[in-house]
């Protein structure tokens, strides 16, 4: 397997005066799980959000080879091939579990929306997945017909993963999934996720300020400053021997319990 | 202030004949059909992308029109556009002939079109309806003209309208299944009993105007034209005849129609679609066909028959 996954090149886009990205390149090979980190406001989100095709960049381009291994530019594709792309072979894991999941839908239903927007059309077939993927995370399958509000902070964000990954994506953006959930459940909500990857074979961009999440989950990880990859490597030598002055900073900067 | 807009009588062309032509034939002062030259003109532009597009919702300016929003102001613009002099119009309301809905519109075209009226369905070239589909099967050169309070039948699902014209654009429906899934989930069954959400020509999600889901199945491939209006929301929309529209199922919960498990008390049909009356406050009720043409031509054959 040489051909990346998501290759992108020269991205640069502008707020106004503000550069959110500055010639940001980057690269994810299938099976790979690349962190990016940074402080707030140095363009994580935006680049996830430029690379999945929500957000177009002034200037770059993003590569996506699918199962055929045909290359498709993502900002030139059509709005149906993107929906298309996002429910089969993409996934988005949102921060607040609020804006990935419907909250007026029984868990059955979150789960089963991407297998219906898929053709599956068996009823019975759908609830057999829903309760193996409530499983998977972790939820009580006898919580299949309850509302996601009636749900922990935890289990929303386990329920918005399980609804992601049933129809098995090839490639998962995940935009903070720890944020907003106590250290406790943060730990079995990482210990999953790196499960679940190891499992499916996903390849995951990861974006998050948690420099230890990144450290667990992450086989490679770009650091972003002021909308620039200032450093970028494999996990374990960007953390243990920072050659940046600001990763340095970063790397210093966390607490040690 | 002097000068009645309204001359009661006269107004029809001489030597024009009309089957039961309403009480005082064609009034004056109005243009045939209520609506001026150019607005049927728009309409019926409208009305030709609608049946071109099968399904689709096309805007159009709708009208202020003599009743209140809700009564079929959409529906009465569609047949103000497309009736004409040699016409015979019924209009029912819930399948009922004789309600002040049915009546009031029925009286309308009477006046302003000069047009025969009928409460048969088989002599009807258009038919006006709220909420039903006549139960005699209708043939081909007929009109079947909805009234629509709301043309898409994504919006309790999904509140921004640009968001179901995307979804509409993208044939992207899963919310639709999402939403009967959650039917199954909650009562064991699909519990949408009226406004049952179909799919015209394979493309495009429709919403039936609210007809019990009992008449869904006459929807498909039927030898009439089939057209919506939607006045207070501005959408036409229509079913060319012999056009396959199907209701959305599961295949392990396959889509039934409901009806009441009951015979009608009057003519003792027990095929077609009944209304519960309640007739006294001490329980008592009695289920009778919702559709009075079809009801009364059953009563009178069996007391010709006896």
């Amino acid at each position: 397997m040489s051909a990346a996954l998501l290759e992108a090149t020269g991205l640069s886009l502008r707020y106004g005066p503000v550069a959110a990205l500055d010639d940001v390149a980057l690269s994810i090979w299938p099976g790979e799980v690349v962190a990016i980190v940074g402080e707030s406001g140095s363009g994580k989100t935006t680049l996830l959000r430029v690379l999945s095709g929500l957000l177009r960049p002034d200037a770059g381009e993003v590569l996506y080879r699918d199962p055929a291994g045909a290359a498709h530019a993502v900002q030139a594709m059509p709005e149906a091939a993107m929906r298309r792309l996002h429910r089969t072979d993409w996934g988005f894991v949102h921060q607040n579990p609020r804006d990935g999941l419907r909250l007026g839908v029984s868990a059955g239903g979150n789960i089963g929306e991407r297998l219906m927007a898929t053709g599956a059309r068996h009823y019975g077939a759908i609830r057999a997945e829903a309760v193996e993927w409530l499983q998977r995370v972790e939820i009580d399958p006898a919580r299949i017909d309850g509302l996601p509000r009636t749900f922990s902070g935890g289990m929303q964000q386990r329920l918005q993963i399980a609804r992601t990954l049933v129809t098995h994506p090839r490639l998962v953006f995940m935009d903070e999934p720890t944020g907003g959930l106590d250290v406790s459940v943060q730990a079995r909500l990482l210990d999953l996720i790196r499960a679940l990857v190891a499992d499916l074979g996903l390849a995951v961009l990861l974006v998050t300020h948690d420099i230890a999440a990144a450290r667990l989950l992450a086989h490679r990880m770009l650091v972003m400053r002021q909308g620039r990859v200032v450093e970028e490597g494999l996990t374990d030598r960007v953390l243990d021997d920072p050659q940046h002055e600001y990763t340095q900073l970063l790397v210093a900067s966390v607490l040690a319990a | 202030m002097t000068a009645p807009i309204r001359s009661a009588q006269g107004g029809a062309p001489a030597g024009v004949e009309h089957r039961n032509r309403g009480p005082a034939g064609q009034i004056s002062g109005y243009n045939v059909g209520y609506l001026d030259e150019n607005t049927k003109r728009m309409i019926r532009r409208a009305l030709l992308k609608a049946v071109a597009i099968p399904g689709h919702q096309v805007p159009f300016g709708s009208r202020e029109m003599p009743l209140p929003y809700g009564w079929g102001t959409g529906g009465i613009q569609v047949t103000a556009a497309v009736i004409g002099p040699g016409d015979t119009l019924k209009v029912i309301d819930q399948g009922a002939d004789d309600t002040t809905n049915a009546v009031s519109i029925r009286r309308f075209f009477a006046k302003v079109a000069g047009v025969a009226t009928t409460e048969r369905t088989a002599a009807a070239s258009i038919i006006q309806t709220r909420h039903r589909i006549p139960e005699t099967p209708l043939r081909e050169g007929q009109v079947l003209v909805y009234q629509v309070p709301m043309p898409e039948p994504l919006f309790r699902l999904e509140p921004r309208v640009a968001e179901t014209k995307r979804m509409h654009a993208l044939a992207d429906y899963s919310l639709m299944h999402v939403k009967l899934y959650e039917d199954i989930a909650r009562h064991g069954h699909i519990a949408t009993s009226y406004n049952y959400p179909v799919m015209v020509g394979g493309r495009y999600l429709m919403s039936p105007s609210p007809i019990p889901s009992f008449d869904n199945p006459k929807m498909h491939r039927m030898p009439a034209l089939q057209l919506f209006g939607a006045g207070r929301e501005k959408r036409i929309y229509a079913v060319p005849p012999y056009t396959d529209v199907r209701s959305l199922d599961f295949e392990d919960h396959p889509f039934e129609p409901i009806r009441a498990d009951a015979a009608c008390a009057l003519c003792g049909s027990r095929e077609s679609y009944l209304d519960e009356v309640v007739t006294d406050d001490a329980g008592g009720r009695m289920f009778v066909c919702s559709d009075t043409d079809y009801c009364t031509t059953r009563q009178a054959g069996r007391e010709a028959a006896e």
